[in-house]
């Protein structure tokens, strides 16, 4: 095939120049790379940077307009996802491609290229499961499996084509802390074993926990390389943003004694309308004036269910299921709750809480509508809903041409301003927002944290679902935790560690024991 | 070649394309009228300009027009919601029937009773038509592109039945026909010594009104909403049941109010033929005008249009009337291939993979 005499000590992989051109975005303005023998090697930057671009190039995925790849001393010309396999790279996606109603051994052999490959192809799993502590049950149905899990079967079907390099992109954000820590392992061994790492990741205490070197990325650039361990996470941050990052400083609001709850939440059990979602069993809780509840869980434990019970897409069972500020409101629809002054953010922007061929201003009528009494006489009134989009775009300082943009020409992080903006400026008592900052920069995450804050300070409930332990620490009184369609008991933030809330995550046990208990059994 | 994603929506060709997909139908009905041995530019010329030349050519145009523009008005609204309504016809055969059986029923109503109660007939008759597509869907999840298209059928056999059995004509000599209509039940003609007749200018007004129900309403709001991102109507708590019913009662009210129309003008009677195929040639009417009501109105004027030149390729030419059907199937195939170029753009092939370090 080619000469594989070359270069010993030499770098495994680089890439000089690599350019990438998509309409309307440069996603890569010659990026060059090199990733050495054994190195586990970060790739950092923030969403919309040219990460994803940069490795699906060296993946086979997509060709560059221009530069070099350089394989092992050879100048390459990657055809395919197939020829890179073929040359030792192997890729763990960050969205799995695994058949949910299959087995593991079905699955990984699907993938397979050669079909000689199959032979004794369970025996070779169980190998390598063990060999590199990933363990898998080559028998389980993938539906069955958490998402940990499933993301071992994609590691073990890289792994069994023997690679080189393996490109992990963005594999810790359906992980628990737990899980984390056991990929880092199996990682870090198989590092010593020859096989360099790319690793893809915006979590910066990752990276200086795991990588030797890192290569950051801003707007299709390489602006630094640096040793992540000699750099503290905020100036890797700031190397990212490329603004200095003021320490987020929130004043913990005192609750008012015996203040009416503004939501509550009382034994709510819903059956999930999705074949492998999650089933909500009586969830129970209640959120007070000024204070926000952050809702931690891995992916698909029930938090779009919970989302879409609280805002009236799907009814409960019964009205007294939910109550907003006294008013039982589990059988109303979202028009009912938001005339009580409930107001929403949903995970998916477009699509769900926006429409994307719609104007900003078409969009801003879309929720606020009655709240912002924008109808008159049954038509919308153009005016005052254009001026209320203005007022969005101004307050949240959403980066737009205007209020008639289509929502989805707007980046990711502006949007979600946009929405954030939409709902807290029709003053709710309660504002419920998944994954407020998924997929978002950190300077718009920071204008999103200010106003939800804000909108606690002046008496709003607040209820954020978030996957992101961080933020749910950096933002909220108290914390409880959704596994399995499960809610524990609410607990204050300043008692609880991340490492208790991890592992109830895990479903390691059904409720959080508080801070002081947890270190007394230390 | 190869198509590249533009990446956003292409304003200039979302105009371009039905008039490059008009230019491409020409040439290919061109084609057709040559492989069947016609000279392909007087054929075109007699198909698609010499009915328009010809002495009450526009005439024609405007009352064939008529019945294409309300219908696909109403369809584009439906099609927005993405409520695929395809048995217009059926709507518009019902709304006649209804429409022509209180025209029999009460003959010597005084013409100010007499004639709106027919109008106003015509349109429950679609909408109930409509209603039955409507009921199914918002209550039992059936397919309403089946079962609208299904109950065509029935409403046909329902105007056979009815015109050649208990509305036959007694002194009709055996034809499957109903007696004519009385003056009072019949529409007026609105230009003297021509055949435009008042829903020539009702189709465009009720284009107009569709138009702004669709952009100005919170309800046309919501049916957008519902069509373009179902999840966010849920979201913004628009009841999808209601918006089905809304979509169904309008598209089907105004494809009654059509057949009210025919046959009240200018056929007179109700026949066991009433149209030939205005439900679903307005289908083509809607997509063509971009699911627009007021695109409705130029893509009525040019589909009415094929029916003219039909009819002359049948006399002067001695072709089949299906040049008719031949034109419109080529017509709706352009247009479709064509919309392609609204979200992509054709790129000749390049050679793959450029040298290294071009870019440095």
């Amino acid at each position: 095939m080619f000469n594989q005499t070359t270069v010993a000590d030499g770098p495994y992989l680089s890439l000089r120049g690599i350019t990438k051109q998509f309409p309307g975005c440069l996603a890569n303005n010659r990026v060059d790379l090199s990733v050495a023998r054994n190195e586990i090697h970060a790739l950092l930057g923030e969403n919309g940077a040219g990460k994803s671009t940069l490795v699906k190039i060296i993946y086979g995925v997509m060709r560059p307009d221009a530069g070099e790849i350089v394989w092992r001393g050879q100048s390459v010309t990657m055809q395919s996802p197939a020829h890179a396999r073929r040359l030792g790279i192997g890729m763990v996606f960050q969205h799995f491609s695994l058949f949910e109603s299959l087995s593991v051994v079905e699955n990984i052999a699907l993938g397979l290229n050669d079909p000689r490959d199959r032979a004794n192809l369970r025996e070779r799993i169980v190998e390598i499961s063990r060999k590199y502590g990933l363990p898998l049950s080559p028998d389980r149905t993938v539906h069955d499996l958490s998402v940990g899990e499933r993301q071992r079967i994609e590691i073990v079907r890289c792994l069994l084509q023997s690679p080189r390099l393996l490109i992990m992109d963005e594999p810790t954000s359906v992980l628990t802390p737990q899980e984390v820590e056991k990929l880092f392992e199996t990682l870090r061994r198989l590092a010593s074993e020859g096989c360099s790492i790319l690793y893809i990741s915006h979590k910066l205490e990752e990276i200086r926990a795991l990588c030797e070197t890192a290569t950051i990325m801003r707007l299709g650039r390489v602006v630094a390389n640096c040793a992540p361990s000699e750099r503290s996470a905020k100036e890797l941050a700031e190397l990212m943003i490329n603004a200095e990052l003021a320490p987020p400083s929130r004043s913990r609001r005192i609750l008012a004694e015996g203040a009416a709850p503004r939501l509550a939440v009382d034994n709510l059990s819903l059956k999930s309308p999705h074949p492998f979602g999650a089933d909500l069993k009586q969830i129970t809780f209640s959120v007070s004036p000024g204070e926000i509840l952050g809702v931690a869980g891995i992916a698909g434990n029930g938090q779009s269910e919970l989302m879409d019970a609280l805002s009236g897409e799907v009814l409960a069972d019964k009205p007294e299921a939910i109550r907003l500020d006294g008013v039982a409101v589990g059988r109303s629809g979202p028009q009912a709750r938001r005339a009580l002054g409930g107001c929403f953010v949903p995970e998916e922007r477009n699509g769900h809480g926006a429409v994307g061929a719609m104007t900003l201003s078409e969009n801003a009528y879309l929720t606020a509508s009655a709240r912002g009494a924008l109808t008159r006489f049954g038509l919308i009134d153009q005016a005052r809903t254009v001026d209320f989009a203005k007022e969005i775009i101004r307050r949240f300082d959403v980066r737009t041409t205007g209020p008639k943009a289509q929502a989805r020409a707007l980046s990711g992080g502006n949007l979600q301003k946009f929405l954030v903006g939409r709902e807290v400026m029709q003053s709710p008592g309660l504002l419920v927002v998944n994954q407020p900052t998924w997929g978002v920069d950190a300077g718009a995450a920071a204008a999103i944290y200010r106003a939800l804050a804000e909108l606690a300070e002046n008496g709003a409930a607040l209820v954020i679902i978030s996957q992101d332990l961080d933020e749910i620490f950096l933002v909220c009184d108290r914390v409880a935790v959704i596994a399995a369609g499960r809610l524990s008991p609410p607990i204050p933030v300043k008692e609880a560690t991340i490492e208790q809330i991890g592992l109830v995550m895990g479903g390691a046990a059904a409720r959080i024991v508080s801070g002081a208990v947890a270190k007394e059994h230390a | 070649m190869r198509f590249e994603p533009r990446g956003k929506v292409s304003i200039l060709w979302s105009y371009a394309s039905p008039i490059l997909a008009i230019a491409l139908t020409i040439l290919g009905t061109g084609a057709i009228f040559w492989a069947l041995g016609q000279a392909p530019g007087p054929a075109v010329y007699t198909f698609l300009v010499a009915p328009l030349v010809q002495v009450g050519g526009l005439s024609a145009l405007a009352v064939k027009a008529a019945p294409l523009i309300m219908i696909g008005a109403g369809l584009a609204l439906c099609y927005r919601a993405s409520v695929w309504n395809i048995g217009a016809e059926g709507q518009f055969t019902v709304g006649a029937i209804f429409a022509g059986g209180f025209a029999l029923a009460f003959p010597d109503l005084p013409g100010w009773l007499l004639y709106p109660g027919t109008l106003v007939m015509g349109v429950i008759g679609g909408a109930a038509a409509a209603a039955i597509v409507a009921a199914l869907k918002s209550e039992l999840n059936v397919n309403e592109i089946l079962s609208s298209l299904m109950l065509t059928y029935v409403a046909q056999y329902l105007l056979i039945y009815l015109v050649t059995g208990p509305w036959k004509d007694p002194k009709g000599f055996g034809f499957p026909q109903t007696a004519m209509f009385s003056d009072g039940a019949t529409t007026p003609i609105v230009v003297e010594g021509t055949a435009v007749h008042l829903g020539c200018v009702v189709a465009p007004i009720a284009a107009i009104a569709v138009w702004a129900l669709l952009s100005k309403a919170a309800l046309g709001f919501q049916l957008r909403v519902v069509g373009e991102a179902p999840r966010a109507a849920r979201f913004a708590g628009f009841s999808e049941r209601r918006l089905i019913w809304v979509a169904m009662l309008v598209s089907g009210g105004l494809a009654g109010l059509a057949g009210m129309f025919e046959v009240t003008g200018p056929i007179g009677q109700l026949t066991a033929d009433i149209s030939p195929g205005y439900g679903f040639t307005a289908i083509i009417v809607a997509f063509l005008g971009r699911l627009h009501p007021i695109g409705a109105i130029f893509a009525g004027l040019l589909l009415a249009l094929s029916y003219l030149g039909g009819d002359a390729a049948q006399i002067d030419l001695g072709l089949p009337n299906a040049v008719t059907g031949i034109f419109q199937g080529v017509l709706l195939f352009f247009l479709l291939a064509c919309d392609i170029l609204i979200l992509y753009r054709v790129r000749l092939a390049k050679p793959r993979g450029k040298p290294v370090g071009a870019a440095a």
